[in-house]
């Protein structure tokens, strides 16, 4: 008996139900990470057999072991670097032909295998039978049964890893290539033989993926710039020499014997039933995939989506937002007191980060209900019908038919998040449309534009109300179809585009611990990701939006116009009897006090609560509280005194604050900008706005409000048309526009950072929407200003101009599409 | 012929395979090879891709890719 912990790795082919056998043999106790460098989510988990300890690391599913996808890269490399104990190999039972080819994959590599004839109760529904045994003698490796959906099987799956541990297989089967066997034989001789290998690489495997011509191989036999030359030129030889001699290129000859060995093992071990009959998913299909309930059923879908994540989410992060609020409370209660006019450093910042923090886990409802309507869309197998039924019209724009639902969640019409959006794009199998994705995802209407578009519609458009609102809500799409073209035949045009070839599974009924499992799983990700980073840019964003600070002269100023407040107070106290028992020091003690006591009893609703909370305060300070609380004649004339001290501090805080903001580095910047940004129509104040809204869009919408000024009486919407005097309707649909194309925010640009997996894309994002989006507010601002134009004509003639836009830009053909006519020429002309 | 050209309801066997590099491989990994029986089910509600019937799995595919595969 070992005490060692046994690595088994499990591989299979996607829809095979492998995710069910890793839930069954690992219950809860397992985690997910990333594959080191790569976006490919890694799940581990552990569990015990009768001797062992387990760590059970759940490969990507993958068809086959090539090197062109991602997912098949991460999976060989694992088990060619990381050299797991035992493989387990899942099969679908009722699929056992195509799941096979995998498995010959596997054994060609010499690993240890265990195959898993996983879902075996859908083979036997389908009459469907499989000889596991005969199975199991011909291959050479153990077959276990299962159906991991039941839990069926995990006992033997356990014993037999046992069995393989102390006695491992060495799969010794062979498959039969022919007329290659010589080929191989000699590739073996002269090429593998003279590489530098790693021990864990077998030798006739290599042989095979060099005729096969795979990159990563290839570059291994080049690696030594000494034999490179000679190598590669054998190696050519032998593939042409091949291809020469049978008429077939050597990759495909390796990979139709490849199924023609899965064909003969099925023949001789599996029975088909004598009649198929139509199986429900296919005659679900034929209305899920009709040419006119299709597109039906699917924006069906998309609406409810819709409903219940964002609206319905949104209620809920409502009701939800006390947690969030008091947890907001707490921070200001044990953080150091504020002061009169202003706080102590900790405090500001402390507060800050806090509600930044809050920001942004309000929305976690809508992620959470997100993320299991997703878990429900993918287990349902729904997903690829989406793709098939979208493909054409995105694929004239470089994206994917998968790209919808991203777009949906960041916002096609009004009001999502980027956040989900750019995490969806992880369905999306071909790179290239899934980078396109990612970069315009952050372009529709998050829920935290809407702010600042509805100030501005109210201030500018009043009359058109409906139809601005109808503008920034669709344009936003014709804007990003067009750049995500531009896009993926510019900087993308070098990224993989896959094929678009993907199976169309059976349909599952997603169960109710999957579809939860995976939506706890990727909130915990989601927090562990962004909280951390969200916090630190905060601390960054304080720093930038509080200091250098105010000068000496205006500190002065405004302490003197505190000292004058505290004067008057002062004046009526001498005429009450408290004379000589309250002094200046006590003014802004009364005034926490006053604050104190209203957080204390905000939210009671119960009578007799709200008075024993009045007690304990007036027993703590029966002073202080009768003139807060206006008790008796003195207390009277002395609240009416207090209130104006309570209004003028509030007065001086928000005046300290803008001029603060102003004379910021952040305010610095923003007046730099100017001589750029006056031909978008932004003056200073908008680009501090604009600015502070990097961190979250919200912000925008509240630095308007505090640079304006307003203070309960009026909107910002009146208090910004009277501050900016000579502001038009040209100067709102600028901003607009600017504010539509403005760069993801800190969160959404960590995700791009994600699930771009580099740094460089999401500099990109930044940049390019930046730039984009100053672009087009001077092409709206400049351009309608020299010809004379109004809002509303501006607005109408950029629409246009944009849907022009995306017309012309379907029409152009893709790259990859002509080389493909190419080929075909070429085969003709050959 | 090739296997764009054939139309819902119609099948056939595959008999060979044009197509090179990446599309060629993600082909013939999900189950395209001579002698594998392919029935057409239905065209996407925009005509293109098309879904398919691959020895009992369903496959989509789009025109410019079945091209690449011929059947008789």
């Amino acid at each position: 008996m070992s005490s060692q912990t046994l690595l088994v790795a499990l591989a299979g082919q996607p829809n095979c139900g492998k995710s069910t056998v890793f839930n069954m043999l690992t219950g809860a106790r397992q985690h997910v990470a990333n594959y080191p460098g790569v976006t490919v989510e890694k799940k581990v988990g552990h569990f015990r057999t009768d001797s062992r300890r387990v760590e059970l690391v759940d490969l990507p599913g993958t068809y086959s072991l090539s090197s062109y996808s991602l997912e098949e890269r991460v999976a060989r490399d694992f088990i060619l670097h990381d050299r797991p104990d035992v493989i387990v190999d899942v099969m679908d039972a009722s699929n056992l032909k195509r799941n096979l080819y995998l498995a010959l994959q596997l054994l060609e590599m010499e690993a240890t295998v265990v195959l898993d004839l996983n879902m075996m109760d859908v083979a036997e529904r389908r009459g469907i039978s499989v000889d596991h045994a005969g199975l199991s003698k011909h291959l050479g490796v153990p077959v276990v049964p299962t159906v991991g959906k039941a839990g069926v099987g995990g006992k033997d799956l356990k014993r037999i890893l046992d069995e393989e541990a102390e006695k491992p297989n060495k799969a010794s089967y062979k498959i039969d290539y022919g007329t290659m066997e010589p080929f191989i034989q000699k590739m073996q001789d002269q090429v593998v033989s003279a590489m530098q290998l790693p021990e864990t690489y077998p030798h006739r495997w290599v042989a095979l993926k060099l005729l096969e011509n795979d990159a990563e191989v290839l570059r291994l036999a080049t690696e030594d710039p000494k034999s490179s030359e000679t190598l590669t030129r054998d190696i050519e030889q032998l593939r042409k020499d091949f291809q020469e001699e049978t008429g077939t290129p050597a990759e495909r000859h390796i990979a139709f014997a490849r199924h023609r060995s899965c064909a003969a093992i099925c023949r001789d071990y599996m029975k088909l039933p004598e009649q198929k009959r139509a199986s429900l998913s296919d005659r679900a299909d034929k209305f899920v995939c009709n040419r006119f309930f299709g597109p039906l059923l699917l924006i069906a879908i998309l609406f409810v989506l819709y409903e219940v994540s964002i609206v319905f989410g949104g209620w809920l992060a409502v009701k939800v937002w006390p947690v969030w609020g008091a947890v907001e409370a707490f921070a200001a209660k044990v953080l150091p007191q504020a002061g009169f006019l202003e706080d102590p450093l900790l405090r500001g910042l402390g507060v800050w980060v806090v509600k930044s923090t809050t920001a942004i886990l309000n929305y976690l409802p809508i992620f959470f209900l997100l993320f299991a309507l997703i878990a429900i869309l993918e287990d349902s197998g729904y997903m690829p019908r989406m793709a098939f039924i979208l493909d054409r019209l995105f694929r004239r724009f470089g994206l994917h038919g998968q790209s919808t639902l991203p777009l949906i969640l960041g916002g096609v019409y009004v009001g999502g998040c980027a956040i989900p959006g750019v995490m969806a794009t992880k369905a999306i199998p071909d790179e290239r449309a899934r980078l396109a994705t990612i970069l315009i995802v952050p372009m529709m209407n998050c829920l935290a534009k809407v702010p600042l578009y509805l100030i501005l519609i109210g201030a500018y458009f009043p009359e058109h109300g409906g139809l601005a609102m109808f503008f920034i809500a669709t344009v936003t799409l014709f804007m990003a179809l067009p750049v995500a073209k531009t896009l993926s035949l510019t900087v993308l045009g070098k990224r993989e585009s896959a094929p678009f070839i993907m199976e169309m599974p059976p349909y599952h009924l997603p169960t109710v611990t999957g579809v939860l499992r995976r939506a706890f799983e990727r909130i915990w990700l989601f927090l562990k990701k962004i909280v951390t980073v969200v916090v630190a840019v905060a601390v960054v964003i304080f720093v930038l939006i509080n200091f250098p600070g105010l000068s000496e002269k205006r500190e002065a100023s405004y302490q003197a116009q505190q000292e004058a407040v505290v004067g008057k107070f002062m004046k009526v106290v001498d005429k009450t009897s408290y004379k000589g028992e309250l002094l200046p020091a006590d003014v802004p003690e009364i005034v926490l006090f006053a604050d104190r006591l209203k957080n204390a009893k905000r939210g009671l609703t119960d009578k007799s609560a709200a008075a024993a909370v009045n007690k304990s305060f007036e027993q703590a300070n029966p002073i202080y509280y009768a003139v807060v609380k206006r008790k008796g004649a003195d207390g009277k004339k002395l609240n009416k005194a207090f209130k104006k001290v309570v209004k003028t501090r509030k007065k001086l805080r928000r005046e300290m604050r803008a001029e603060r903001f102003e004379s910021s580095f952040l305010g610095v910047l923003g007046r730099a900008l100017e001589p750029v940004t006056k031909y978008a129509g932004f003056n200073w104040r908008i680009n501090i706005a604009l600015l502070s809204a990097f961190a979250a869009k919200e912000n925008s919408a509240a630095t308007l409000g505090s640079i304006y000024g307003i203070d309960g009486s009026g909107s910002v919407q009146e208090s910004m048309k009277a501050g900016e005097t000579g502001f038009t309707a040209l100067h709102a649909l600028a901003l607009m526009l600017f504010m539509a194309l403005y760069p993801p925010c800190v969160p959404t640009s960590i995700m791009v950072r994600m699930q771009s997996g580099s740094n460089k894309w999401m500099l990109f994002s930044i940049l390019y929407q930046t730039l984009l989006g100053l672009g087009v507010a001077v092409l709206v601002f400049s351009g309608g200003k020299m010809l004379g134009l109004s809002g509303l004509q501006a607005m109408w003639g950029f629409y246009g101009l944009c849907v022009a836009a995306t017309v012309i830009m379907a029409l152009i053909p893709d790259r990859s599409a002509q080389k493909a006519d190419i080929g075909k020429t070429c085969k003709q002309n050959c | 012929m090739t296997l764009d050209e054939l139309t819902p309801g119609t099948g056939g066997v595959m008999k060979d395979l044009t197509a090179e590099g990446a599309l060629g491989q993600r082909l013939m990994d999900l189950g395209f090879y001579p002698g594998a029986t392919i029935k057409i089910v239905r065209n996407a509600p925009l005509v293109d891709p098309i879904e398919l019937e691959l020895d009992g799995y369903h496959v989509s595919i789009r025109h410019d890719e079945a091209r690449h595969v011929e059947v008789e």
